[in-house]
Formats: structure tokens, C-alpha cells, sequence
């Protein structure tokens, strides 16, 4: 089997022959970085782009740092960098605990995380996660850079805020002093897409961010349940009210991973258990980042 | 376009399509064909290559990308003299049809790499994307953490 459209393909050196080679596209482009959605979907005839521009010989786009309490993820960063970023796993938890569940190491090799939310599946496992920390994506295109707040890039089911002519450079997250959690159900451990998903972070004066996947055409953020319980510890009563509020802030489907049943009733279950662990994980005596929860 | 490219460290300049996907360029064009056609859909691991040490699965990358990197196949990694890897699947009858032997043992290359003495689960994990429909894995996982516990060995 074999793509069935043919394309050209550049790979530009810089973010301004980038930006030119999309703007000069006179038909679609598409915007290369590790390929693991892009090729299977070339090769089911689900995008048939003009122009492949491919990313990857851009200097710039591979940072993975904090400073003063913000980390940036740059456009190229893979799933497995995130895993081995010892930065990471100390400022942004969540973030390797999340990029362990995605795929396998060959996918994670090649996958990147800005790529996993510009592809915006419903499942995209850095979706809630990056939600959950309030993310920006920063883009350029030709009118310049601009910034967009997570909340407002998953537009719908694989749409985004992205501009045909724009390329995301880079992720930044402003992060607290935070416990969190982020709960993956899967059919079996190994590899497998979410059945559903939450992302919850929580600040020493409780105040949460809790955020669903898999439950929605996109990731979501649970604002409700977060004013309703702010500022107060995932006591039984805490957790009961939290947990009566959920389904009012997802649309699950039914689909051949689960049922909408099945993934309204486990994303109450890992609320009300992700509270708890991530409440313990700020306390610093949660069960350790990387265990899984359910 | 023309491109070079770098397979079991001998160099290659071929023509291709941007369209061509590197699983088919080594296997049709070049002649390596450890690389097994599977799912062509990134779910089973039996395209599995090293692009520059680490695994891909060849069926999602472009042959275009690889421009400038190397690629390594089974053919690269027991061509003088079989890795202990490689000696401790056929001790221990690890496959049956061999379908999923190249990739699975890339995958296990990459990970003792990088972690010489894995435990049960860090071998689970690693070929957590390579499928095989025969052995049901055990004797697979066995000789992966054989091959730790001999590196655990001190010789004299
Ligand atoms: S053929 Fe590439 S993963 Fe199955
Ligand atoms: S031995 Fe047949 S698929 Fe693994």
C-alpha cells in the first residue's frame, strides 16, 4: 500500500522560509514534525496536501526548560524527550506521567507533543494535561507571532485554532507549586488510545484545574467542578460533590473502546481518586509520579 | 528527488518520491527485508528500524526525512556475529514464524542500550508495540532479561 497522492516536500533551515514556503502554497499544506499521525493519514487518503513542509531542520524548536517557574516546550519535542527530562519530571509531573502512556517507544520516539494536540484527536493524551496547566502555543505565520491560550486552540474534533499558514514554534506553561495527577483508562496496559482520561493539578491553597480526555470532540477543562470545590481539601464530602458535577461537563460517545456508560462512570471513578492522589503528591507523600492510579 | 541516506552504515543515493515511505524504499529499493510489512498503520512493530539508535516505525516515516540520518536493520546488528540478544532467542525458541523477530529485536536492542539489566516490567514496556501472533511473548521477555542477567556477570 502506498500514499496515493503525490506532494511536494520541502525542508526548509528557518521559521521564516517556513512561513513562506505555507504562505506561497497556492493549494493545502501540511506541516511535518514526527509524522506518526500525518503519514497514516496520507496514507489513507485523509489529507491529500499540495506541500509537505517539514519542520525538523529548524534550529530553535527543540527547548525544554524552565525559567522563573515557566517551562517551554518547543515544536519538536518528542514524547521520549519529555519521559528523560529530568527538568520535566521535576517542574511539570504531569507531563511525564502522561507521555509514558502514549503508544510505544517507537511512537514516542518520533511523536511530538505540539504535533499530538495539533493533530486535537478527542483522546490526545497531552490535551488534558496541558490544559490542566493553562498552556499557551505560540505560533507564527505570516502576520507575525501570536499567542493562544489551550482553552481556545481545540476548536473541534481535530480542528484547531492553527491557521493553514502558521506554524506552532513552541508550549509555555506558567506552573505553581502543584500536586497532580493525570488518570488514563486503556482496554490494557501496554499500548492503547484513552477510553478516557483526566488531568487534574491542585496548588497549595486548593485551587484545581481538572481537565477531561476522551469524554468530548476535545479535551475539556472542568471549570464547574473546579469553582465548585476551590479552596477546600478532597475531604469524602469534597470528592461526593465533585464527583456528582462530572457528567454535566463531559459528552461521552459510544464507540468500539467503550461505552458512553462505561466512560462516564470511570471518569467519576478517577476524579474521585485523582483528587485524592494528587492532593497526597503536593503533600509529597502521594504514591510516586509514573504509578498508575487505576 | 535525490537523496542520500545511511543504512547499516553503507550510503545509499537514490531517487525517490516525497510520497515513498521509508518501510518500502528499504525493502524495494534498497533490498533490506528484515523490515516486515505489517499493519502500514504505526500498530504492530514489525517495520520497526534504529534511525539514529533509537526505534521508528518505518511504515510512518518518509523516505525524504532520513536524509542525513542513519538507519540500522537487523542486517546492521548480526551481520559479522550475532548480538547475546540474538543467541539467547534461538536458545530459547523465542519465535515461531519470526514475523515479528526483526522488530521485536530493535525494540529490545534500544531498550538494553539504554538499560543493561531491565526488570520484567521495563521489557514489557519496551515491547509494548511490537505484536506477535504466535508465542504469547513469555519466551521473548525471558531471553531479553537473560541477556541483563548475563550482563549482570562479572567475567574473569
Ligand atoms: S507495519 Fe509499521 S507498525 Fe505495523
Ligand atoms: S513469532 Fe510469529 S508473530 Fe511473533
Amino acid at each position: 500500500m502506498v500514499i496515493p497522492h503525490d506532494f511536494e516536500y520541502v525542508r526548509p533551515n528557518t521559521l521564516e522560509e517556513a512561513t513562506r514556503a505555507l504562505a506561497d502554497c497556492s493549494g493545502s499544506a501540511q506541516v511535518l514534525a514526527g509524522g506518526t499521525d500525518l503519514v497514516a493519514w496520507l496514507r489513507d487518503d485523509a489529507v491529500h496536501p499540495d506541500l509537505v513542509v517539514d519542520i525538523k531542520a529548524i534550529d530553535g524548536l527543540r527547548d525544554l526548560a524552565v525559567a522563573d517557574r515557566t517551562m517551554t516546550v518547543g515544536s519538536l519535542v518528542t514524547f521520549t524527550d519529555l519521559m528523560e527530562s529530568s527538568v520535566v519530571a521535576e517542574h511539570a509531573p504531569l507531563l511525564s506521567e502522561a507521555a509514558e502512556t502514549v503508544a510505544s517507544p517507537g511512537i514516542r520516539n518520533r511523536a511530538t507533543v505540539v504535533g499530538n494536540i495539533c493533530s486535537a484527536v478527542p483522546s490526545c493524551d497531552a490535551g488534558p494535561v496541558l490544559l490542566a496547566y493553562d498552556a499557551h502555543v505560540h505560533l507564527v505565520g505570516p502576520e507575525g507571532f501570536r499567542s493562544v491560550p489551550i482553552e481556545a486552540w481545540f476548536v473541534g474534533l481535530r480542528q484547531t485554532a492553527r491557521r493553514e499558514d502558521e506554524i506552532v514554534t513552541h508550549l509555555t506553561m506558567e506552573l505553581p507549586t502543584h500536586g497532580g495527577c493525570y488518570v488514563k483508562l486503556m482496554r490494557y496496559g501496554g499500548e492503547d488510545l484513552a477510553q478516557a482520561a483526566v488531568a487534574i493539578v491542585v496548588d497549595d491553597a486548593h485551587d484545581y484545574r481538572i481537565a477531561f480526555g476522551a469524554v468530548a470532540p476535545t479535551p475539556v477543562r472542568a471549570h464547574a467542578v473546579e469553582d465548585a470545590i476551590r479552596g477546600r481539601a478532597p475531604t469524602e464530602d469534597v470528592i461526593a460533590e465533585a464527583v456528582a458535577m462530572v457528567r454535566s461537563e463531559i459528552s461521552p460517545i459510544n464507540d468500539l473502546r467503550a461505552t458512553a456508560e462505561y466512560r462516564a462512570h470511570m471518569c467519576e471513578v478517577m476524579l474521585a481518586r485523582g483528587l485524592v492522589a494528587a492532593d497526597q503528591r503536593r503533600n509529597g507523600d502521594g504514591p510516586e509520579y509514573r504509578t498508575r492510579l487505576i | 528527488m535525490q537523496v542520500t541516506i545511511t543504512v547499516n552504515g553503507e550510503s545509499w543515493d537514490l531517487d525517490v518520491a516525497p510520497a515513498d515511505v521509508l518501510l518500502d524504499v528499504l525493502r524495494e529499493q534498497i533490498g533490506v527485508k528484515s523490515p516486515k510489512i505489517g499493519c502500514e498503520r504505526g500498530d504492530c512493530g514489525s517495520c520497526t528500524v534504529l534511525l539514529d539508535r533509537r526505534t521508528v516505525r518505518s511504515c510512518l516515516v518518509l523516505a525524504v526525512e532520513v536524509e542525513g540520518h542513519e538507519v540500522t536493520t537487523v542486517e546492521g546488528i548480526g551481520a559479522d556475529r550475532l548480538s547475546d540478544l540474538q543467541e539467547l532467542f534461538i536458545t530459547l525458541n523465542s519465535f515461531q514464524c519470526g514475523f515479528c523477530a526483526p522488530g521485536i529485536v530493535l525494540s529490545a536492542t534500544e531498550l538494553l542500550d539504554e538499560n543493561p539489566n531491565p526488570d520484567r516490567h521495563d521489557v514489557q514496556e519496551a515491547l509494548s508495540g511490537n505484536l506477535c501472533r504466535c508465542t504469547g511473548y513469555e519466551p521473548i521477555i525471558d531471553a531479553v532479561l537473560a541477556v541483563g542477567q548475563r550482563s549482570g556477570e562479572v567475567t574473569p
